[in-house]
C-alpha cells in the first residue's frame, strides 16, 4: 500500500503564541516541533505500510524549517519526504494550503493520505477535507479506528454521542484522532538511517500553481482586527486542610445547586 | 434583502441544538433566513421555521443519511452556486465541519471556522473568531465570491424559539453525481451515558489525567449523580482510553456552559478551557498551585483529588441529609 502522511511543523505547545505584523503568528525565535496530532498519523501510516508491505511518504508545507518535521517522520520509519516551500505560500489560509498539498500529491498514486484531525496552531481541521475535495476523492474524518482490507478502508468516526462506521474504497483521505495508536519514538538507528533518505523540494512552479491562488494574495478571509477577550477574574485559591469538602458544599448551597 | 442559509443538522431525528442556536442568531441579522434540510430531517421544517427561518429548502431523499457527508456537499454546492446567498452557516460540529470545508473548497470560497459572533452590514459579513484558547478575538471579513462559509461554535448563542409560523417549504432535488455516494454509513453506535447530557447539564464534573486512572472516575460519577450533573473528561483522559470520546470537553470535544463546573485533576490547557470557560461558576482541584486552571476558577483547592473529592461527596451528602 502506498501511504502518504501530512505532517505540520508548529510552535512548541509549551510556548505562548504571539501575533506579529499583519496579525500573523510569530514563528521566529520559537521552538518548532512536529504537530503532536500528526505523530498519530505517521504511526498509523507506518503500521499500515508494515502490514501491507508498502511504504510511507510524508508531506509538509512550510518554510525550510518544516524539514525538521519531515526528518522526524523519516527517523520514525517513513521512506521519503516532500517539502513544499515557496515564499509566495506565506500567509496561506486553509484553502491555499490545501491547494498546495493537493497539487503535490495528486500524481503520486497514493492509496491513502493520512492527516491529523486538526493542527495545534491552525486548529480548524479544514485542510484535510479540502485536500480531498480538490482531489475529488472521499475523506473519512475523526477516525478513532482504521482498518484496511485490500482496497476497502473502514473507520470508526467519532460523533457527538458515539461513533459511526464508514466504508470507502481507496484512494481516500483519512483524518486520525489521538488515541488510536501509541506513536513510536525514533530509534538511534532510525535517526542515522534518516540522513540518507531523500526529501523532494517543490516550489509553486513545480506545483503548477499561481501566486494568486495561495499565500496572502489568495487568502479570502481577512483579519480586520484582534482584541483581547473578556477574561474571567480568578477567585480564591486555598490549600486543602481537610475541610475543603465543606467549603465546596457551602458554595453549592449558595448557588442553589444543593 | 440579503439571504443567509443555515444548514439543518440532524441529531437522532430532531433538529440539532446547534442549528437552533444558529437560527436564533441569524434571525436578528436583518436578513432572510433560509434553512437547508437534507435527508430525513427535511420533515422537521416546522421547527426550523419556529426558530426563525422563513423558508426551507428541503430534500428528503434517503441518500443523505445512507452516505457520509458528500451528498450534502454536492447538493449545497449546486444550490449555492446557482443562487448565491450572502453566506451559509454550519454547526461547528463533526458533521457541519466536514460538509462546510468541502463546499468551500469546491466553489473556491472563503471560510471562517468556529465563529462566536456575526454581523451583516449591507452586503458585508463580519465574524468574530476566538483565537489562542479564546484569550483573544479576531474580527474577520471576507473577500471573493459569495456565499461566504462560516461554522459556528456550539453554545455561542442561546437557542430561543421565535414562535415563528410554518416556513415556506421549497422542495429541491439537485442532481447528485455518482461520486456523491462513495462513503457508506455502515452503522451508528451510541455510547450510552447515564444521567443528563453533558451539553445540557447544569453541573459538570470533569476529570483530568490527575485522576490517576479510569477506576477513579467512579467517585466523579457519584458526585455528579448527587448533584444531578454529568461527568466530563479532558482529551488526555479520552486519548488514554479511560473514558469515551463523547465525554470530552474542549476545542475538539464539547462546549459546556453549566451553572457549576468542577474540574478535578485538570491542568487547564487552553484547548480544554475554550470548551468550559463560559461556565457560570468554576471550582477546581489540583495538587499544583501553579496549575493554569486556577486562573479562571471561582474557587480553587490545592490538594489531592483522591482526598478532596471524597470530602466533597461526604459534605454534599450531609447537606442533602
Ligand atoms: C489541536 C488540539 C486540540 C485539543 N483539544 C482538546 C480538547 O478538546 N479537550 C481537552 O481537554 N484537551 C484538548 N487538547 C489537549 C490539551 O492541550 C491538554 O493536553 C489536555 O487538556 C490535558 O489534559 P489534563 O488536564 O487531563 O492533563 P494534564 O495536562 O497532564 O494535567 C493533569 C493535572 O492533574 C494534576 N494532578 C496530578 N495528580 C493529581 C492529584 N493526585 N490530585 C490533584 N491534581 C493532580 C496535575 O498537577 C496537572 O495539572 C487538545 C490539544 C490539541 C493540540
Ligand atoms: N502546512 C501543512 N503541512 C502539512 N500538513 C498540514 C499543513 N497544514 C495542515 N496540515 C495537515 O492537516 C491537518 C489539520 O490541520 P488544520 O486544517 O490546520 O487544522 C494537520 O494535522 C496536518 O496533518
Amino acid at each position: 500500500m502506498n501511504v502518504f502522511v501530512t505532517v505540520k511543523q508548529v510552535p512548541d505547545p509549551n510556548s505562548t503564541p504571539k501575533l506579529g505584523d499583519g496579525n500573523r503568528l510569530v514563528r521566529e525565535g520559537i521552538e518548532l516541533v512536529m504537530d503532536q496530532g500528526d505523530e498519530y498519523g505517521v504511526e498509523e501510516g507506518l503500521q499500515l505500510a508494515e502490514k501491507t508491505g508498502g511504504q510511507v511518504t510524508v508531506v509538509s508545507m512550510g518554510p525550510e524549517k518544516a524539514n525538521d518535521a519531515i526528518r522526524k517522520a523519516l527517523s520514525m520509519g517513513a521512506e521519503s519526504g516532500i517539502l513544499i516551500s515557496d515564499p509566495a505560500l506565506a500567509g496561506s489560509d486553509a484553502l491555499g494550503t490545501a491547494r498546495a498539498i493537493a497539487a503535490a500529491v495528486k500524481d503520486k498514486g497514493f492509496d491513502i493520505l493520512i492527516c491529523g484531525t486538526e493542527s495545534y496552531d491552525g486548529s480548524t481541521g479544514m485542510v484535510p477535507p479540502q485536500v480531498a475535495e480538490l482531489l475529488g476523492i472521499p475523506h473519512l474524518s475523526f477516525a478513532k479506528k482504521l482498518e484496511v482490507d485490500g482496497t476497502t478502508i473502514k473507520v470508526q468516526r467519532q460523533t457527538a454521542d458515539g461513533f459511526i462506521t464508514l466504508e470507502a474504497q481507496t484512494p481516500v483521505v483519512v483524518t486520525v484522532t489521538g488515541g488510536l495508536n501509541e506513536p513510536r519514538y525514533p530509534t538511534l538507528k532510525g535517526i542515522m538511517g534518516a540522513k540518507s533518505k531523500t526529501v523532494e523540494n517543490v516550489d509553486l512552479a513545480a506545483l503548477g500553481l499561481e501566486a494568486g491562488q495561495v499565500g496572502e494574495a489568495g487568502a479570502l478571509v481577512k483579519v480586520a482586527g484582534v482584541e483581547p477577550a473578556p477574561e474571567r477574574q480568578a477567585g480564591e485559591v486555598i490549600p486543602d486542610e481537610g475541610s475543603s469538602g465543606e467549603r465546596v458544599a457551602a458554595m453549592l448551597v449558595d448557588l442553589k445547586v444543593l | 434583502m440579503a439571504e443567509i442559509w443555515v444548514h439543518v443538522e440532524d441529531d437522532q431525528g430532531s433538529v440539532a441544538p446547534i442549528t437552533l442556536e444558529i437560527l436564533s442568531k441569524a434571525r436578528t441579522l436583518g436578513v432572510e433566513v433560509v434553512g437547508v434540510a437534507l435527508g430525513a430531517i427535511a420533515s422537521q421544517a416546522a421547527k426550523v421555521g419556529e426558530y426563525g427561518a422563513t423558508r426551507v429548502l428541503a430534500d428528503a431523499r434517503p441518500v443523505y443519511d445512507e452516505y457520509f457527508s458528500q451528498p450534502a456537499v454536492e447538493a449545497i454546492a449546486a444550490l449555492a452556486y446557482n443562487r448565491k446567498p450572502l453566506a451559509i452557516l454550519f454547526g461547528g460540529s463533526y458533521d457541519g465541519r466536514d460538509i462546510a470545508c468541502r463546499v468551500a473548497a469546491r466553489l473556491g470560497l472563503g471560510m471562517a471556522a468556529f465563529a462566536t459572533d456575526l454581523s451583516v452590514e449591507g452586503e458585508d459579513l463580519k465574524v468574530s473568531v476566538p483565537i489562542f484558547g479564546a484569550t483573544q478575538v479576531a474580527a474577520k471579513t471576507f473577500a471573493g465570491e459569495k456565499p461566504h462559509i462560516v461554522t459556528i461554535r456550539p453554545k455561542a448563542f442561546a437557542a430561543e424559539s421565535a414562535g415563528g409560523g410554518a416556513p415556506a417549504v421549497e422542495e429541491v432535488s439537485p442532481e447528485l453525481p455518482e461520486t456523491a455516494s462513495r462513503v457508506k454509513v455502515l452503522d451508528r453506535s451510541v455510547e450510552e451515558i447515564e444521567g443528563p447530557k453533558l451539553e445540557e447539564a447544569q453541573v459538570v464534573v470533569t476529570g483530568g489525567r490527575g485522576m490517576g486512572g479510569p477506576e477513579n472516575f467512579a467517585m466523579l460519577q457519584e458526585l455528579a449523580g448527587l448533584l444531578g450533573g454529568a461527568v466530563g473528561a479532558t482529551r488526555a483522559v479520552v486519548d488514554a482510553g479511560w473514558m469515551p470520546y463523547a465525554m470530552q470537553v474542549g476545542q475538539t470535544g464539547k462546549t459546556v456552559k453549566p451553572n457549576v463546573y468542577i474540574a478535578a485533576g485538570v491542568s487547564g490547557a487552553m484547548q480544554h478551557t475554550v470548551g468550559m470557560k463560559g461556565s457560570k461558576n468554576i471550582i477546581s482541584i489540583n495538587k499544583d498551585e501553579e496549575a493554569p486552571i486556577f486562573k479562571l476558577s471561582d474557587l480553587g483547592i490545592i490538594g489531592d483529588v483522591h482526598k478532596v473529592v471524597p470530602q466533597i461527596i461526604e459534605a454534599v451528602k450531609a447537606k442533602k441529609g
